[in-house]
């Protein structure tokens, strides 16, 4: 078997160790031009999932009271305030932070602001973040116990009742989406609701979007659907619109849950050009094998195959309704 | 929409997708105006000024639907010579008495039926004029006027006793539309800018959005919520954008149509099925103690109108049917007399006003939490405080069942524990999916839904709650020989049960729709008789459970019908989906346009036909002619598409059936820091105000008070707050209570970003988070620059998050048509948290005392 660490990857399922009857890769595409920000994805998620609450801190970040995912949050709608430009160039408040979002605009000098009627002077972003659910996934990679392990719907799935806490997949993931819940000691994050997946159901967030903002389905089909959708868009003129992480040549090969986003994607806090951290552990434990080999023979193999959790405990996973 | 309606704004979303343009008017910049194509900010209760501004220029520059208007309005009718508009009385209407506060609208009448009412008409509120008796009629005047009159005619128009003269040149200058036209001409964009603070360019790329996206080809539809209801003007709002909308003839037509948007599941429904003191089902009138004696006195006003309001008389024998069944006969007057009457204004605010003043002892909240929900919070708390008992069902332990414990009032001293009397009893009710029943949302569709779970515990349904309390009351009464008891015991009050004693909702449907003679359920409200050999207990529900079906059970997707969709749920009346869409064709009969074809006549077949089921009578052909003598529906003409109106016209000018007024508009919220730039007159003259040492108001463009603020929803809370705020995965998406200002208020204040801040008015401070954001901005209207301070209001003392209730700082003056308080008010913002305890009275008195607040009259505003 292959197991490969980076570049393209057309059958991630059959990479992993699954047998060619393997049903099609699915995933989210989560188009943030219609999102809405009602959180109900946010909301469905937790009611599903029994995830626990996150705190109850007022952020000053917008409407973004959850403010990033994390253990407890697997869906985390992002609400980014961000000043339009007038066509002189200028943000229409005079002091722009830069980092959109983060904090209180700047005060105006004097009045001008008043003079203009707030036509549109601000613009607000809203986007349902999520677990993106790699080609190439780092957290995969690097756990030890084999608690992370890739779906036959081409999935990361953590499985609680083997994780052991190691943390090891915290630093390992380029968009910092798994965490371990303090209180607990173990890792969480989307499962892109595995158990509902098992039994033919759109997963929770998915079902609960009111506008079809988060869409659930085939990842190929998905794709031609986003690629239209922008196309759509650029022909209404809404220039700005781009996808994110739907390009299988890309740093992690792909994500399964990819995005359309109407600016940069630091604006939404995502980074620009993640790379799948793990990508070169094959030449460095080629290095580092050859200076262990002559010391001790330690088994690192299980370090670098992918594992293929026995269907029937994948199977017990999931919960049944 | 999509802050408050998510669910809904999915079709927003929808319409946008396939080429919609979204425009949004809001004073704050929400999640709706982040996906509109447009958003318009506008100075909170300012927006007479701007939809008259857009009547102006759809009128002025001649871009009304001419052919639409001229047949289906009263565009052409002319009015009463004694009619003097707004614009004669800088800022009154004729007919105003300064004394009461109330208008005699005897001079907005058509011309020739002000002169002579018709024989039945003995509605001292619609036509008490120069000619009126004085006396005890003047008192019957006086009380009928405050019961809320206007709001009875929510299913169609008040009567007017004969159709007007007409004048379809619309060059009389009497007419209708030469009345509009002088009425709106002030309302220019430069004036919206002065009054709403909306740039002149902005406002003509709205009006010419609107206009080009309607007329024969294309419709426009307008949504909105208490933005344009809760406000002293608010029924005049939604009537300028009725004018609006009927200028442009976007009424009874495919993708027309003003839809309001309620504040909570079925609050449609909670009007047609009414929680409300001055109507019945179907919005037949309370019964009035002087000018309803008897059933014939009652529907003597109707009987003799056109329309379909004419069968009043069978709607309303039907209804006393379906009360007291086999009790009610023709002899006694079908139980007419068990109805209780009214005797003046029992609305909400009121009826707190008479908690503190003693007169009204117990008090029922359902689902409703006024300590938090309704408008200035002590005055309900200080009501609730003073009664002798207080029934509580709710879902959760909400503030208005423990604020005798830990309320605000507690905490300043103004009320003590061991002095309030109110015995509270608690009663936890079960939620919407642990009971089956019906929602009717806005579109008037009644949706049934299944009980999903058995409610837990003690939680009790509403209805198993009050068929229990009526067998109880009943079985106590039983042997009394009082006639006072006989209304009660009378009662057809049978339901089937389950096994766990839960009434059947689908048996108190089939009530509600109506059974025949033969005991089998009713198609139709034609079918209505006034014989008693009917019985339905809500005439426009009838059909609901048609063929002994629940129709609104109904649950077939839309990709398997048609776009109307007729087969999924149920729509009043008849299961029409757009009511008054003879409109849709022109008056030959014909479709406006293939794009826009829905219900038209089949010349062939001699009966209108489409889409929708027509609201029309049948086969009545469109160039039928009625003869002069003809009531009721018979002198429905073939051109009248307005059927519940008694001229068959849609209502440009509203000659009878306001309080305030045949025009909307604009006047100033109760409390402004601006002067109404439109008129001499400032406030709504006929305003309703409610004098109590709780409800002092801030004096208009006063220095202490200079910001305006207003209240509003977030989309993770929902209203009071007590379904939501009491559940940790809603509660973490807005854990607490926030101001929202713009950054140049918090410059002008000192106040910082996630800083405290304390609000004040006259009633109240409250203290909030400061979130200073580039979504509210500053508005500038002429000189003057105006701040708002927005406030979510969904908090309280209860719950995972606490916090004060911004509804503490609003003020009771109501629409004087259907007495809703003014959401906007002025305030003060500082930064920092508000004082303690006693402190907090000594602050805010100091607050009153600055701004000359006469607590001797304390609802005086400084602005008559």
């Amino acid at each position: 078997m292959a197991n490969s660490l980076w570049g393209r990857l057309d059958d991630v399922q059959a990479d992993a160790g699954y047998d060619g009857a393997h049903p099609p890769r699915m995933g989210f595409f989560t188009d943030t031009s219609v999102c809405i920000g009602c959180k109900a994805c946010e909301v469905a998620c937790k009611e599903w999932n029994e995830v626990p609450d996150d705190g109850y801190e007022l952020s000053g970040m917008s409407y973004d009271n959850t403010q990033a995912l994390g253990a407890s949050t697997w869906r985390h709608v992002a609400f980014v305030e961000k000043p339009l430009e007038t066509s002189a160039g200028k943000p229409l408040t005079t002091t722009d932070l830069g980092l959109p979002g983060m904090g209180p605009p700047g005060a105006m000098e004097g009045d001008d602001q008043g003079a203009r009627s707030g036509d549109a002077g601000v613009r607000w972003l809203m986007s349902s973040d999520v677990c993106k659910h790699c080609t190439h996934a780092a957290c995969l990679d690097v756990c030890p116990t084999g608690s992370l392990f890739r779906t036959e719907f081409g999935t990361v799935v953590v499985q609680p009742d083997i994780c052991n806490g190691c943390g090891y997949c915290v630093p390992a993931c380029p968009y910092g989406v798994i965490d371990l819940r303090k209180e607990d000691g173990r890792a969480f994050k989307c499962t892109l609701c595995y158990d509902r997946l098992k039994v033919d159901e759109t997963p929770a967030c998915a079902k609960a979007c009111p506008t079809e903002s988060i869409q659930f389905g085939e990842l190929g089909e998905l794709r031609e659907r986003a690629h239209a959708r922008v196309e759509q868009l650029h022909e209404q003129g809404v220039d700005v619109a781009r996808l994110y992480g739907a390009d299988p040549e890309d740093g992690v090969g792909g994500d399964g849950a990819f995005f359309l986003l109407l600016d940069e994607p630091e604006v939404y806090g995502l980074p620009p050009d993640p790379v799948v951290t793990t990508r070169d552990l094959g030449s460095i434990w080629k290095h580092v094998g050859a200076a262990a080999a002559a010391m001790t023979g330690l088994g690192v193999a299980s370090f670098t195959s992918r594992r293929l959790v026995p269907r029937l405990l994948s199977t017990s996973l999931g919960r049944r309704r | 929409m999509a802050e408050a309606h998510p669910v809904g704004f999915q079709w927003v979303m929808e319409a946008k997708r396939r080429g919609a343009k979204i425009i949004h008017v809001d004073p704050r910049f929400t999640r709706t105006s982040a996906v509109s194509d447009l958003h318009v900010p506008i100075r909170a209760g300012s927006d007479i000024a701007f939809l008259g501004a857009l009547v102006n220029h759809v009128l002025s520059n001649e871009l009304d639907f001419r052919e639409y208007v001229v047949a289906y309005t009263n565009a052409a009718s002319i009015i009463d010579e004694g009619f003097q508009d707004t614009e004669d009385l800088d800022g009154l209407f004729s007919g105003f008495d300064s004394e009461r506060s109330h208008y005699d609208p005897s001079t907005w009448q058509y011309e020739g039926t002000a002169a002579a009412p018709s024989a039945g008409q003995r509605d001292p509120a619609q036509d008490a004029g120069p000619n009126g008796a004085r006396g005890a009629e003047d008192e019957a005047h006086k009380s009928a006027h405050e019961a809320a009159k206007s709001e009875s005619h929510g299913s169609g128009g008040p009567a007017v006793s004969s159709k007007p003269p007409r004048d379809e040149t619309l060059q009389h200058p009497r007419c209708v539309y030469q009345i509009l036209k002088r009425h709106f001409a002030r309302y220019t964009p430069e004036m919206v800018q002065e009054v709403c603070g909306i740039d002149p360019d902005q406002f003509r790329e709205v009006a010419e959005a609107l206009t080009a996206n309607s007329g024969r080809e294309r419709t426009t539809a307008f949504c909105y919520a208490v933005g344009w209801t809760h406000h002293s003007t608010g029924a005049q709002m939604i009537r300028t954008a009725s004018i609006l909308q009927t200028l442009l003839g976007n009424i009874g037509r495919p993708g027309g149509g003003i839809m309001a948007l309620r504040g909570h599941a079925s609050i449609q429904g909670s009007t047609d099925i009414p929680t409300l003191f001055n109507i019945l089902p179907g919005y037949l009138p309370m019964p009035h103690a002087a000018m309803h004696r008897d059933l014939d006195e009652y529907v003597a006003s109707d009987a003799g109108a056109t329309g379909f309001w004419g069968n009043m008389k069978s709607y309303m024998v039907s209804l006393l049917k379906a009360y007291w069944g086999d009790a009610a006969t023709p002899e006694n007057d079908f139980c007419f007399d068990y109805l209780p009457r009214l005797t003046g204004d029992a609305s909400t605010y009121t009826t707190v006003k008479s908690m503190i003043d003693g007169g009204c002892k117990g008090y029922f909240l359902v689902g409703e939490n006024p300590a938090v929900g309704s408008a200035n919070g002590k005055m309900q708390r200080l009501g609730m405080a003073n009664l002798d008992w207080l029934v509580v069902r709710d879902l959760q332990m909400i503030e208005s069942a423990t604020f005798w414990q830990d309320g605000p009032e507690i905490e300043t001293g103004e009320l003590a524990t061991e002095e309030i009397g109110t015995e509270v009893f608690f009663l936890p009710a079960a939620s919407h999916v642990e009971k089956a029943g019906s929602f009717t949302q806005t579109q008037r569709m009644l949706q049934w839904r299944d009980k999903a779970v058995d409610p837990p515990g003690d939680c009790r349904s509403e209805l198993d709650f009050y068929f229990e309390l009526g067998n109880r009351i009943r079985e106590k009464l039983q042997d009394s020989t009082d006639e006072m008891d006989r209304p009660l015991l009378d009662l057809a009050w049978d339901y089937p049960v389950d096994e766990k004693g839960e009434p059947d909702g689908q048996a108190v449907l089939r009530e509600i729709n109506g059974t025949g003679p033969d005991g089998k359920a009713l198609s139709a409200y034609t079918e209505l008789e006034d014989d008693g050999s009917t019985a339905c207990g809500c005439w426009i529900y009838c059909g609901v459970y048609a063929d002994e079906v629940n129709q609104a059970r109904r649950r077939k997707p839309h990709w398997e019908q048609d776009y109307v969709a007729a087969e999924w749920g149920w729509v009043w009346p008849a299961n029409r989906r757009i009511i008054y869409n003879r409109a849709s064709a022109a008056p030959d009969g014909t479709p406006w346009s293939e794009r826009k074809k829905y219900v038209w006549w089949d010349a062939e077949a001699g009966k209108w036909t489409g889409s929708d089921v027509p609201d029309f009578i049948a086969d009545r052909a469109p160039d039928h002619v009625p003869p002069d003598d003809a009531r009721g529906p018979d002198a429905i003409g073939g051109q009248d598409p307005f059927v519940m109106q008694t001229d068959g016209k849609a209502w440009l000018y509203a000659p009878l059936g306001l309080a305030d007024g045949p025009l909307p508009t604009h006047y100033e919220p109760p409390e402004s820091p601006v002067r109404n730039p439109l008129y001499g007159q400032q406030n709504n003259p006929s305003r309703r105000k409610l004098a109590d040492a709780s409800n002092p108001i801030n004096p208009s463009y006063s220095d202490v008070f200079p910001y305006v603020f207003t209240t509003y929803r977030l989309t993770e809370h929902h209203t009071a707050g007590a379904m939501s705020r009491t559940l940790p995965y809603l509660t973490e998406l807005q854990p607490e209570p926030f101001c929202e200002v713009s950054p140049r208020l918090a410059a002008e204040r000192g106040l910082e970003h996630l800083g405290w801040a304390t609000i004040v008015t006259a009633r109240t401070a409250i203290e909030a988070r400061v979130l200073v954001t580039d979504r509210l901005r500053s508005l500038r209207l002429g000189d003057q620059v105006v701040e708002q301070v927005g406030l979510p209001y969904h908090w309280g003392r209860n719950g995972i998050t606490q916090g004060d209730s911004p509804n503490d700082l609003v003020n009771v003056t109501m629409d004087p048509n259907v007495y809703i308080q003014d959401k906007v008010g002025t305030c003060d913002i500082r930064p920092g948290r508000r004082p303690r305890g006693p402190a907090l009275t000594s602050y805010v008195e100091d607050y009153r005392r600055r701004a000359g607040v006469d607590m001797d009259d304390p609802t005086n505003g400084r602005t008559d």
